[in-house]
This record gives structure tokens, sequence and C-alpha cells, in this order.
């Protein structure tokens, strides 16, 4: 079986920095990944580059068998990679359901579209009740909702969340892990990047931890939760 | 006070001239933060294509005939011009510093002036445009010239055409979403190149309305003509707040409002009869602007809704 996302020796940089350098991870369908690390570690370059909006230096990117490299990224929604950014970046002036009929942009099939909608209004209730108002004036939890609920719409062959956890309150953060457990049961794949470590590693496949450009660790979720190194580094425990 | 809802008609009248091209402006702005100062020169283009359109018309087409298919022409030179402008001149430099794109537009609009006036036959002096036959049109003790007809009726109808583009379509919800956030627009699969383009050419298009208004109203076009009037619709468009599409309108017929009835009004004050009349127009025009912009630096209906982070 071939991975749905492999990534090989992705060298990626800012001017003469260099963020990521060389790393290398795959990602099966039906599985979830995580890149765990601390701020700076390349995790949200990394999946910026996957989906086009920055231009790797090197490297391989094959996305279903495909080379990503030449894409441009609008085109790049549209072979089955979706990106819920960090910061969520939903659209604060249009309405909840502009926003995620944004989320359909390239799909021409109405009536899917449309249920599709219904979909994420059933994942989130919170979203189909304000439907009309505009995303601007959603907490951050609700607005969180929405850009995940925003990026199922163009239903994704591998779902890229960055940070879903940032800045949450712990209800809503167990919450939203746990929409992605639900998402995972359904079928789909996700590639997560968190800086909350233990949420991440629990629910992940595999687990890659990155360090400043690098991939240093990698291994199956609940091995690289009970790591000593990552519990040190990453869970808070010395 | 004599005939005031006449000078309201005349003012709103003026004002849906600016309101149509003050939405380039806007448009541009919105999803690029680029003031395009070459616009009013988009708009005196689409001005010298109508008349290009009339003067290769069989003599003694009617109005009727020709009008549609100067203001084709007019749509034709000036969206051609604004594309190939956004294409060739502000593509290059989209991630210069500010300042370039901005001198880059300031050149280009006086390339266009000089190239007009140079090239174009007999534009070194005003050109007659034509006229739509007939007489003033009378409505209870208002009068509305036969120049402004066309403006009364395209004027509404391209806004409502705008709204349903913006509010109902795909490429105006790409739009939206480019204005708003570029980059995550792209990962909705927007082509923002596309969406740019089209914002330059949907400008245009209004312009090129504008222009055949401006032609009718005046019943001339000449290689300046952009130069005051895009100074006033840029003004319109900050007046209303600029980069939201509504505001370009209302502030073009605020501006249009104030411009009209300080001219007849302003010298009924007693102590102030100098300076009212038409030369004094343009001064309030710009007074009210510094006035909004003290007290509403977000314009009349700048950014509603708060953005969370």
């Amino acid at each position: 079986m071939t991975a749905l996302l492999e990534v090989e020796d992705l060298r990626v940089a800012y001017g003469k920095i260099e963020a990521v350098k060389g790393i290398s991870f795959s990602v099966d369908a039906g599985q979830i990944v995580t890149l765990i690390g601390t701020n700076g570690a390349g995790k949200t370059t990394t999946l910026r580059t996957l989906s086009g909006l920055i231009k790797p230096r090197g490297g391989q990117i094959k996305f279903n068998g495909k080379s990503l490299k030449k894409v441009p990224a609008h085109d790049i929604v549209a072979l089955g990679l979706a990106h819920s950014p960090e910061g969520r970046h939903i659209f604060p002036r249009m309405t909840i359901e502009d926003n995620l009929l944004l989320g359909a942009f390239l799909r021409k099939d109405k009536e899917g579209i449309q249920q599709d909608v219904q979909r994420a209004y059933d994942l989130f209730p919170i979203l189909g009740e304000r439907r009309k108002q505009a995303a601007g004036t959603l907490s951050g939890g609700e607005q969180q909702m929405l850009a995940m609920g925003r990026a199922l719409m163009s239903r994704p062959k591998l779902l890229m969340l960055d940070e879903p956890s940032m800045g949450l309150s712990p209800i809503m953060m167990q919450k939203i892990m746990a929409t992605i457990a639900e998402l995972k049961a359904q079928g789909t794949t996700i590639l997560l990047v968190e800086q909350n470590a233990q949420a991440a590693l629990s629910l992940a496949d595999q687990g890659h931890v990155m360090e400043i450009g690098n991939v240093v660790l990698s291994g199956p979720g609940r091995e690289l939760l009970v790591n000593e190194d990552v519990r040190k580094a990453y869970l808070g425990e010395d | 006070m004599h005939e005031l809802p006449q000078q309201l008609v005349n003012g709103l009248l003026l004002g849906s001239m600016y309101g149509l091209v003050a939405i380039g402006y806007t448009m541009v702005y919105g999803i690029v933060q680029l003031i395009n100062f070459a616009h009013g020169e988009i708009f005196m283009t689409g001005g010298f294509g109508a008349l290009t359109v009339w003067m290769m018309l069989p003599s003694g087409s009617t109005m009727w005939v020709a009008l549609p298919l100067m203001l084709i022409g007019a749509v034709f030179v000036a969206t051609t011009i604004a594309v190939a402008a956004e294409r060739f001149a502000y593509r290059p430099l989209r991630n210069a510093p500010r300042l370039a794109p901005l001198i880059t537009a300031i050149g280009l609009s006086i390339a266009l002036q000089q190239a007009v006036w140079a090239w174009y036959p007999g534009a070194t002096s005003s050109l007659v445009f034509p006229e739509i036959p007939g007489g003033p049109f009378h409505l209870g003790s208002i009068t509305i010239q036969t120049g402004d007809i066309f403006l009364l009726i395209a004027a509404p109808i391209s806004m409502a055409f705008l709204g349903f583009f913006v509010k109902k379509t795909r490429t105006g919800r790409g739009m939206q979403a480019t204005a708003q956030d570029p980059d995550t627009a792209k990962l909705m699969g927007v082509n923002t190149d596309r969406i740019i383009t089209t914002a330059f050419a949907l400008g245009a298009v209004f312009a090129a309305v504008g222009a055949v208004a401006y032609g009718l109203k005046y019943g001339e076009v000449n290689f300046k003509m952009g130069f005051l009037l895009g100074l006033k619709a840029f003004t319109a468009a900050v007046l209303g707040g600029i980069g939201n599409i509504y505001g370009a309108m209302v502030g073009g017929l605020v501006l249009g409002l104030a411009e009209t009835l300080t001219t007849v009004y302003v010298a009924e004050i007693p102590g102030l009869e100098q300076l009212g009349g038409q030369s004094w127009g343009n001064t309030w025009a710009f007074v009210l602007l510094i006035l909004v912009l003290l007290f509403r630096p977000q314009g009349l209906l700048g950014q509603r809704v708060a953005d969370r982070v």
C-alpha cells in the first residue's frame, strides 16, 4: 500500500533562514498523523508548503502519487488536500453559511454541497443556529469549528489541521479533539499539527516530533506519549 | 431657498456618476490595497472608446441604436486598458513595497492622458460628444436634462447588478474572500490572480458607464476629464469607506449632493456670498471629505463587524 501523502527531504526557507531542513514523513489513508513541537519548529511552515502557499526550496511532496511541487495553491484543494490554517482564518465579514460555501468553492454539485453544509451543522450545531451571522462575531472555539467545517466542505482526502486547540478553553479543546476522533472514525485522514502534545499524541496513529526544522523523533502516538524525552520536553515533566 | 427638490435631484445625479467611478477605486483597494490612481484615466479612455464607436457609425444613426454600441465600445476600451495595466504594470509589483505600485499608478495616469492627447485625432482640445435628441424631461416641478436620463437609468441598474454579482455569484464570493484574507481564499481554491483581474475589469466596466454618462451630461470628452472626476470619485470612495462597494455609491451621492447644494446655497448665507457658486463647489466637496475623515476616519460605511482574532 502506498501512502496518501509522502514528504521526502522537504526543505523550506524564508530568505536565508531555513525553517524546514529536510524532513520526511508519510500519511497513510485513514490515519491520524501528528507533528508536534514547540513554536518555531517548522510545523506551520510544513503545512503551508504542502498546501502550496509557500514554495519549497527542495525535496519532494507526493499526494495520491502526484507531485505537488508545481501545483498552485488554489488547485491543490481540488486534488483533495484541505487545510484549516493556524489562527483559524475564517472570513470575518461573511456569514457562517457563506464561509462554509467557500469551503466548497470548487465543487459544482449543488445538492451535495447542501448536504455537506447540513453535515457541518450536525457536527457543530452552534454553527447551524447562527448560520446567517457574520463569522467574526463567533467566539474563538466556534471559529475553530467553522474553520474545520469549512475545510471539510471540499470533501478532502486529507484534512490538515493547524493548531486547532490554540487559545481554546479546556472544555472547548476537548470538544475539538473529540470531533477529530469522530472524523477519523468516519474515515477522514488527518494531518494534525499541535502544540498540545498530550492531546495530539493520544489521538494519533503516528507522531513526529519537530525541533528547529528537523524531525527528531518518530513513532506511533502511544509510544511517543510514554517516551521519556517527549515527556520531559513537551509534556512538562521532569 | 429656490428649487430645493430640483437641486436635490441634480446632486443625486451628479453623485451617481461619482459613485459609478468610485466603485473601481474601492473594489481594487479592497482586494489589493492599491489606490489605482490611473482609474480616472481608465474612465477617460472609456469616454473616447464611446466617441470612436459613434464616429465609426454611419452618419444619421439614431441614438437609440448608437448608444448601446457606444456603451460596448466604452466598456471594451476601458476594460482592456485596466486589465492590461493590472497584468503588466501592477502584477509584477505585487510583492514590492506599497509605494512602488502607487507611483506606477500615478505614472500610468499621466501616460494615458498624454497618449490620448498625442495620438487621438483632435484630442488636444475637447471633442464634441453626441447628444440624446429631445427636450428635457419634466416631472412636476423637477426638470431632468436629456443628457442625465442615461444616468438616471444606468446608475441604479449598475448598482443592482453589482450587488447581485458580489453577493450571489461564486466569483463574487471569491472576491469577498480574497478581500478579507487572500491566503485563506487560495486554500479554498480561489484563483486570486483571476479575482484581482476581475476586480480591475469590473471597476473599468462601471467607469465606462460613468464615462458615457459624463459625455452625455457635458456634451464633450477630453483627455483631462479623468483627473478631477477621478479625484472626486476617489473622494467618494473614501467618504463611503474605502473597500466597501455600497460605501462607494453612498459616498458618491453624498458628495454630489454636497457639491450641488453648497454651490447653490452657500451664497445665500449672509456674509458668505463670495464662497458660493460654481468655483467653490469643489472646495466644499473636499471640505466635506476632511470633516468626515476627522470624525469618522473609516468612512460613512466603514467596517461594521469587528474582526476577532
